[in-house]
């Protein structure tokens, strides 16, 4: 930001006369303008990290959920949840999820997946 | 499940704790409070505001004049342990416990923010520990032990942070950690990682942290550690702190498990206190229901670490003038090392004995309502209402985060133009946050935002269902992973000390952080500039043999008078426990022998604090009946006061028909106390009783052998309790009447 004299009196001219309590909602009334678009972001976006807890939650090992989501990235799956990838591919195949998931990690499988979601067979 | 249980008398065996951890599984989730103990009576006191006090603990050092008393006060307080080793930190997480500390939180090995994914195995750290499933499982398995010791739930923390947050959050909560660090904006500012990716990835690491009942405290702290003038950001930090609070709030994690991470910007010689408490005060009150996490001051910290703890007890009278759900402690040291054994025990006391010393404190005095405090307290906050005003202005949080308004060193609304600036297409992890699909779906609980789960008849309350319940519901399903490194891993590394590991260990070495490290600690006074006295603790370091030196702290006495240097450096030598000699502990009649062979044979003695001494409290404690003093056994006692001169001594000895002198000599400057005792001895040879009399000396500088060299019969130092001047008085005078 460009420099700034500290010009506080005269920002404040709206503040000076609200309450403790008033000033106190509007504090957390502007926090809560800001706050909200970027939960609103978190609800409808995912990232990498986020899909390797899903598959760490579903019984996978760390190394294990880093090369199923980088499999699914590669494929532009990661939109529609590396967890959904390995239980509808597990459903398809009747398929353990486990099982399942490591099994994405050999292309052919991969590509079958992928088939799944609409992709390239 | 192993069966391996603490000896109080024992070393923990860190090798027992590695066994089995495949198949260990934490015994409770979720952050615990200490229990208050309202009108806590103990020894002659009563508290006014302390918790629950501990099964087994180490008491302050004067506790022993207090019957051993050791309140705890209300607040959860923290200790900071991560000396790289996480098996020697096992070792120092018991000793904070017994000091105090219910909150033991790890440090992360530098780097692991901006490492993708979980690290695992046991490799060794630097600044901090790799934290790792395998590392927390077994520091929190080592701690289900010692809480059972101490009587107190111990917390356990690392940090929610970096480009895995995620991943770390599943770990955690599977792991029944208790409670961490969160807060995307740290990410963002201080870690160059990608906006967009760390708030979409903390709403997913919060939603964890809920399910994990957590304690959350956040990064706001950091501003003021960087900022250039720590106390100009007040007005950014109540907005960081709204930020994280709101966010992790609305995601889910209930406001008493939100703590805020608040730290006294300011250090003396600033005038802090009448800086620090109107920041303090204005955040309370806007921050209702939220807890308070008090962290100390380390932006201001040198290698003094007098002169750290002293700013540390002053953040705590701010603590104890507003509130503190968790006093944390910043180690003195923190200005010189990471952090050493002795000064995380120092900083655990320094809490307790400052807080406890407090106690009752608010039952007496009041903050004013009116004037300097609340103009300013209403002045930070209107000026924190005028920075979310302006970041709404530009856009909201990214375009005020790409503009540079946070951490800039101008006091809100003043800008100087250096504040930390990113965009939201920069910093690691940069375009990695994907749109989820109309039929994004992930059958796991804990998991934030849209989970299409219906499209397979899923319930979305419960997607989990869908795969028969995920790792949080049935912890058999998580993949444990041992180690993956064999160069780098803790059982190299416990091979490598393997003749020091305790319990039975053979051999010694003195230690600072990690098992045999050798590391010591010297301190030096030199009659010269700071440049001299520097290279003269070098080379004394080097005559000493110590290898690796470092002056560590130089503090000038005066410019040319003098230089105080602290200097560490290592021996290598090790030491056979066997070949020690060590003196076997004083011979000591029980209460009732001692009773019985004074009614046998009554005793009479004389006694006084001798030369120009008016130390009286350790010479009552010997001989008075409600110390547990010689009295007691049924000696007749006749106390002449202090500051007797050692001619009126003898000379009441002679005049009472006394059997024995007891002396007290507190004051060695110059050996003044064992000059009195020569003196004693003189005066009573003269006057020809010598032979007849029993002289004992005793005093905190006493060693027995010099009291016995300059003329006493017994000299009693440091420890010493009436039983053992009754015991040596008893079988002395017994020899002597049977020769």
């Amino acid at each position: 930001m460009i420099k700034r004299e500290d010009d506080f009196q005269t920002r404040r001219e709206h503040l000076k006369n609200l309450s403790d309590e008033e000033l106190k909602s509007r504090f957390w009334a502007l926090t809560g303008q800001l706050v909200d678009p970027l939960l609103e972001l978190a609800h409808e976006n995912t990232s990498p990290a986020i899909e390797r807890s899903v598959l760490l939650r579903m019984g996978f090992g760390s190394l294990e959920a880093k090369a199923i989501v980088d499999a699914c990235t590669e494929k532009s799956l990661l939109g529609h949840g590396a967890g959904n990838v390995v239980y509808r591919y597990a459903k398809h195949k009747g398929l353990e999820i486990r099982e399942a998931g490591l099994s994405l990690l050999t292309p052919a499988n991969l590509e079958e997946a992928a088939g799944l979601f609409g992709g390239k067979q | 499940m192993s069966e391996y249980r603490l000896l109080p008398d024992e070393n923990i065996d860190v090798a027992k704790i590695l066994e089995d951890l495949k198949n260990y599984r934490p015994r409770r989730r979720g952050w615990t409070w200490r229990e208050p103990a309202p009108n806590l009576t103990m020894g002659p006191f009563t508290y006014h505001d302390c918790s629950q006090p501990l099964k087994d603990g180490v008491p302050l050092p004067p506790a022993h004049y207090f019957g051993d008393v050791d309140p705890q006060p209300m607040p959860v307080i923290t200790t900071e342990i991560a000396s790289g080793r996480f098996e020697d930190d096992i070792r120092r997480m018991r000793m904070a416990a017994h000091h105090g500390a219910d909150h033991i939180m790890v440090i992360r090995t530098s780097g692991q923010s901006h490492y993708d994914g979980l690290i695992e195995g046991t490799p060794q750290g630097s600044g901090g520990v790799p934290i790792t499933r395998k590392q927390v499982r077994a520091q929190r398995k080592a701690l289900d032990l010692i809480e059972d010791e101490v009587g107190r739930p111990i917390n356990y923390h690392s940090y929610v942070s970096g480009v895995a947050g995620p991943d770390i959050a599943v770990m955690f909560a599977e792991e029944g950690v208790n409670g961490c660090h969160q807060d995307p904006q740290y990410n963002v500012i201080y870690r160059n990682i990608n906006m967009l990716r760390s708030f979409v990835d903390a709403a997913e690491s919060k939603q964890l942290i809920a399910w994990g009942n957590m304690a959350q405290i956040d990064g706001a702290h950091n501003a003021n550690a960087t900022a250039r003038d720590a106390w100009k950001v007040m007005p950014e930090l109540m907005v960081q702190h709204a930020i994280n609070a709101l966010y992790s709030s609305k995601v889910g994690v209930p406001k008493e498990n939100i703590c805020l991470s608040t730290v006294p910007p300011t250090a003396t010689p600033g005038p802090c206190v009448y800086m620090d408490l109107p920041y303090a005060v204005a955040l309370r009150r806007l921050f209702t229901g939220y807890r308070m996490r008090a962290q100390m001051n380390t932006k201001y910290i040198e290698s003094s670490t007098r002169e750290a703890t002293v700013t540390h007890v002053l953040n705590m009278v701010v603590s104890k003038l507003t509130s503190a759900d968790i006093q944390s402690t910043i180690t003195p040291d923190e200005g010189r090392n990471v952090p050493w054994h002795i000064y995380n025990i120092e900083a655990c006391d320094t809490a307790k004995q400052t807080l406890v010393g407090l106690d009752g404190l608010m039952e007496m005095v009041e903050l004013k309502k009116d004037g300097y405090l609340e103009e300013k307290s209403r002045e930070l906050t209107e000026r924190a209402v005028l920075f979310l005003e302006e970041m709404i202005e530009k856009g909201g949080y990214f375009a005020a985060v790409e503009s540079g308004m946070f951490v800039d060193s101008g006091i809100f609304p003043e800008r100087n133009g250096d504040g930390i600036a990113r965009k939201l297409s920069g910093g690691i992890g940069a375009g990695t946050v994907i749109g989820r699909e109309a039929d994004y779906m992930a059958p796991v609980t804990a998991h934030y935002g849209r989970n299409n789960v219906a499209q397979y008849g899923g319930d979305p309350a419960n997607p989990a269902a869908l795969i028969g319940g995920c790792t949080l519901e049935a912890p058999e399903k998580i993949v444990y992973i041992d180690e993956l490194d064999e160069e780098d891993n803790v059982y190299l590394r416990m091979d490598g000390v393997k003749a020091f590991a305790q319990p039975n260990a053979q051999k010694i070495r003195p230690e600072m952080e990690w098992l045999a490290d050798g590391t010591v600690l010297l301190t030096f006074c030199f009659p010269a500039e700071k440049k001299i006295a520097e290279a003269a603790a070098i080379e004394c370091a080097r005559r000493m043999n110590l290898k690796d030196i470092a002056v560590i702290s130089r503090e000038v006495l005066h410019r040319a008078e003098g230089t105080r240097i602290e200097l560490k450096g290592k021996v290598d030598f090790d030491i056979d426990i066997a070949s020690l000699v060590i003196p076997p502990d004083p011979d000591v009649l029980g209460d009732d022998e001692l009773r019985a062979a004074i009614e046998q044979r009554p005793m009479r003695v004389v006694c006084g604090t001798i030369g120009e001494d008016e130390h009286s409290v350790g010479l009552r404690e010997i001989i008075d009946i409600k110390h547990g003093g010689i009295e007691k056994y049924g000696i007749e006692v006749h106390y002449l006061g202090t500051s007797v001169p050692p001619e009126k001594l003898v000379g009441a000895a002679i005049e009472l028909n006394a059997d024995a002198m007891l002396a007290s000599v507190v004051i060695s400057h110059d050996d003044i106390h064992y000059k009195n005792i020569a003196r004693v001895d003189r005066i009573a040879r003269e006057m020809g009783v010598r032979e007849k009399l029993l002289f004992v000396a005793g005093g905190t500088q006493v060693e027995s052998d010099r009291a016995k060299e300059a003329g006493a019969d017994a000299g009693f130092g440091r420890g010493t309790h009436g039983n053992h001047v009754a015991t040596f008085l008893v079988k002395e005078c017994e020899r002597r009447e049977s020769n």
